[in-house]
């Protein structure tokens, strides 16, 4: 299974799975191997290891199991085998049919007049020099000029961008997405591709990570902005560390409640934070701890609260919401109508120490019993009204880039997946068997066969990713809320913004656009000496 | 896992239980592992069919244990606020994209692959650079050509962006597999006496039908997919789906009965397409991987 997610199937079957020399010119694995080639020479810049293109050779041209073992050795001796390499590669990938991506150097050949060859470039000449070429050299010229376009202001702009706070601080976002992201998705990627190697589902499975591929970066910001909802009653992501880690539900909080403020109640607010009843108690009397401001909506099921005639010996009292919906109710008095606040702790306090402790029930009551005659200080404890866990803030200023990376991943995973899978396909079955006879372990064949055999498909990976992650703009438009956009900002990003969005600033803009087109300029002169050795 | 060594004996029952116990647990991670990456779209769509005010108080996985809560109002809602004209809007962008950026790169990609002219190594070259370069870097330059052009916009503006900027990658991905066409096929068809365009329209462009398709789907999902393009060059009037979905963000907390089925409609096509042609999407995805 190299380059479809189900398998050989239908009718083209064979050919799709690359093995058989039979597949005719209407098989794209052919130029796809050829162009996934190259790749294979940027490992070793000098030294053009021939894992992956001799690995796919071995594949594509079905028989020739000899050429599994020089592509072993070759990796393990770790030797600068170039010139060995290529001619094999030549052997391996002029299979039968096709010679792939080598252009005919036809000079024995009938061919039209290059005149005609003008006709067939033109259009594609003419938008690309319109629409790519001209805006390019515009753009250099634009960003040397003010916000107006009339002021020649020279390296102005650029001296902006790296010392603006808000620039600055984009450079550093796009800092930690190229440090953290493309590794974590390339590392992702061949995890899932090695689990999946043997699995019988593994199309299932490929099928279901892949799949956010075909979704829009647009509606994977909602689907994540809704899995990134803070309440963990309603984000998905704060609901699943919750009930992994079972901190919510274990305490009721109450971080609203309070006393009421005025002189008849008869509880107020304590120093460290809790609530105390104004007036001492002795065993056998009921104190009262009416409340207020809890939202309704979170004592919808609470039940009734009900006074309490205290036993002999015997401390009680009620700790309850004093608030009748719809009006009615004396303050201060439980009524029939009333909510109780359960699980409340409650402490009886003597001379500044806790002599005894209780928690109110679900209809609100608390008793202590035992206690020595005396006057007890009856209070809630300050911990009655921390809140519960409220979830970890995913889209809150500091979380917002990790959270916007974990999206990043979600949707780039199946990417990495499945070309390093077909990577993965690619190895000759011999070569790491030979190792397993020779005593390695499964660990030390992934290592030292697997991992260098994958490396030129590995860094394809990395460096696609590492483009993606320089040019990430609709995640984090879309994920980061509007009053965070400052701290998740990126290049991409406040390059629109500067211009288009908000700003108006095209100086500023177009020097921000050059940027980031040399960011990615590396990746440019990488492609192009790739697609060279390629086709040399 | 097992370690088998130059002359063991025939596997035992033990390293063959821990081989299932192995893979048991292999299965397990990746069951996990699917789920992490179904549910978050699960959830959009469970959002997208509950009542606002569910929505409001709890979670989507409710749904469990309370099916009541299912309607389709938040879909009729969406197509209330205009979202038809927005979905039309995107395909009106799509498909003539596509088809024009097949139509462009093929000849060019022919003339790469089979004709000779000067400076054609270079200039080839040139494409294979281009791919990698942003989109932002034509915006500006861009904005200011449609202005004076008065095109600025329109529908036509944003396909014409698309078609530039997925020029390089079909060029590349097309003339790549051109190349791979049997010369003598080409040969003998010149022998014929046919011309160019015959050749390139009656053998090399049928031939290529696989390549089309994994452009085609490719190029579909990156148009159907954009937001950034449509956000510059589109007009209220003429915006697809992904940009009335943007203006929709804003009020995230208050309005997600409208974003969620918004979101979703706009991905049911990409996704019976990828599933339909998932193949070409696999293969173009490897050839082109250096974009």
């Amino acid at each position: 299974m190299t380059d479809r997610l189900d398998g050989p199937q239908g009718p083209r079957g064979g050919d799709d799975a690359a093995r058989g020399p039979s597949s005719g010119p209407d098989d794209t694995q052919r130029p796809a191997r050829s162009a996934g080639s190259p790749h294979g020479s940027d490992t070793t810049p000098s030294g053009g290891e021939p894992s992956k293109t001799s690995a796919s050779s071995e594949t594509t041209d079905g028989g020739g199991g000899g050429e599994g073992h020089p592509a072993l050795a070759d990796v393990r001796s770790d030797a600068p085998a170039a010139p060995v390499a290529e001619p094999e590669l030549a052997a391996g990938a002029a299979a039968p049919a096709a010679e792939p991506a080598k252009v005919p150097a036809g000079a024995s050949r009938l061919g039209p007049p290059p005149r005609m060859a003008l006709w067939f470039l033109l259009p594609g000449a003419l938008v690309l020099g319109v629409m790519v070429i001209y805006p390019i050299i515009y753009s250099i010229f634009r960003s040397l000029y003010d916000a107006s376009g009339n002021t020649f202001v020279g390296a102005e702009n650029y001296a902006t961008i790296f010392s603006n706070p808000s620039t600055l601080t984009t450079i550093r976002n796009n800092l930690i997405w190229v440090a953290v992201a493309p590794a974590l998705v390339t590392v992702i990627g061949l995890v899932f591709a090695v689990l999946t190697e043997r699995i019988r589902w593994a199309t299932a499975f490929k099928l279901v990570v892949f799949m956010p591929m075909a979704v829009s970066l647009m509606a994977s910001g909602v689907i994540f902005r809704l899995v990134y909802e803070q309440a963990p009653d309603r984000g998905v992501a704060n609901a699943v560390i919750t009930s992994v880690t079972g901190i919510f539900g274990s305490g009721h909080g109450y971080p609203d409640a309070r006393p009421r403020e005025n002189d008849q109640s008869p509880v107020t607010a304590g120093q460290d934070g809790g609530v105390v009843a104004k007036q001492p108690a002795q065993p056998g009397q009921a104190v009262l701890l009416p409340l207020v401001g809890v939202k309704p909506d979170t004592l919808a099921s609470a039940s009734a609260a009900k006074a309490v005639q205290p036993g002999p010996g015997e401390l009680a009292g009620t700790v309850w919401f004093d608030f009748t919906q719809g009006g009615g109710g004396a303050p201060n008095e439980v009524d029939g109508a009333e909510k109780a606040l359960a699980g409340m702790t409650v402490e009886a306090v003597q001379d500044g120490t806790v002599k005894a402790t209780a928690t109110s029930e679900a209809d609100g009551t608390f008793r202590f019993t035992g206690l020595a005659p005396g006057d007890y200080q009856v209070r809630l404890p300050q911990s009655n009204f921390e809140a519960a866990f409220g979830g970890l803030p995913w889209l809150g200023p500091t979380l917002i880039t990790p959270a916007i990376i974990g999206a990043f991943i979600w949707v780039w995973a199946g990417f990495a997946m499945v070309l390093i899978a077909a990577g993965l396909a690619a190895i000759p079955r011999d070569a790491l068997e030979a190792a397993r006879i020779d005593g390695a372990t499964e660990w030390q064949v992934f290592r030292k066969i697997t991992v260098p055999l994958l490396s030129p498909v590995l860094l394809v990976v990395f460096v696609t990713m590492i483009i993606n992650t320089l040019k990430v703009f609709d995640l984090v438009f879309v994920i980061a809320p509007g009053s965070v956009q400052p701290q998740a900002n990126v290049i991409a990003l406040e390059m629109w913004r500067v211009s288009f969005g908000g700003g108006s600033d095209q100086g500023l803009g177009s020097a921000l656009a050059i940027f980031l087109l040399l960011l990615v300029l590396p990746f440019m002169v990488l492609n192009i000496r790739r697609f060279r050795r390629d086709n040399q | 896992m097992t370690t088998s060594t130059l002359g063991t004996p025939p596997r035992g029952v033990l390293s063959r239980i821990v081989d299932r116990l192995s893979s048991g647990l292999v299965q397990a991670v990746l069951v996990l592992i699917g789920l992490f990456w179904l549910v978050p779209t699960l959830g959009l769509f469970v959002v997208s069919i509950r009542e606002e005010a569910a929505n409001n108080s709890t979670g989507w996985w409710t749904i469990l244990t309370k099916p009541a809560e299912l309607t389709f109002q938040n879909y009729s809602d969406l197509l209330a606020t205009g979202f038809t004209a927005s979905f039309w809007n995107t395909v009106f962008i799509t498909v003539p994209s596509t088809i024009l950026v097949i139509g462009i790169a093929a000849m060019a990609a022919y003339a790469f692959a089979w004709m000779e002219f000067p400076g054609r190594d270079v200039l080839f070259l040139v494409v294979v650079g281009l791919l990698v370069v942003p989109t932002q870097i034509a915006l500006i330059p861009i904005a200011k050509l449609y202005g004076s052009a008065g095109i600025f916009g329109s529908i036509a503006s944003v396909v014409l962006f698309h078609v530039a900027f997925g020029l390089p990658f079909a060029i590349f991905l097309l003339r790549n597999f051109f190349a791979g066409i049997s010369r003598s096929l080409l040969e003998a068809a010149r022998m014929d006496g046919a011309g160019e365009w015959k050749i390139f329209s009656t053998v090399v462009f049928p031939l290529a039908k696989p390549a089309v398709a994994s452009l085609g789907i490719f190029q579909f999902l990156w148009v159907w997919n954009d937001l950034l393009v449509s956000l510059v060059f589109a007009n209220t009037e003429n915006q697809p789906m992904t940009k009335a979905l943007q203006s929709q963000m804003r009020q995230f907390g208050t309005n997600v009965d409208i974003l969620a089925p918004g979101a979703f409609l706009s991905l049911i096509i990409p996704l019976v397409l990828f599933f339909a042609f998932q193949r070409y999407f696999v293969q173009g995805m490897m050839a082109g991987s250096v974009k």
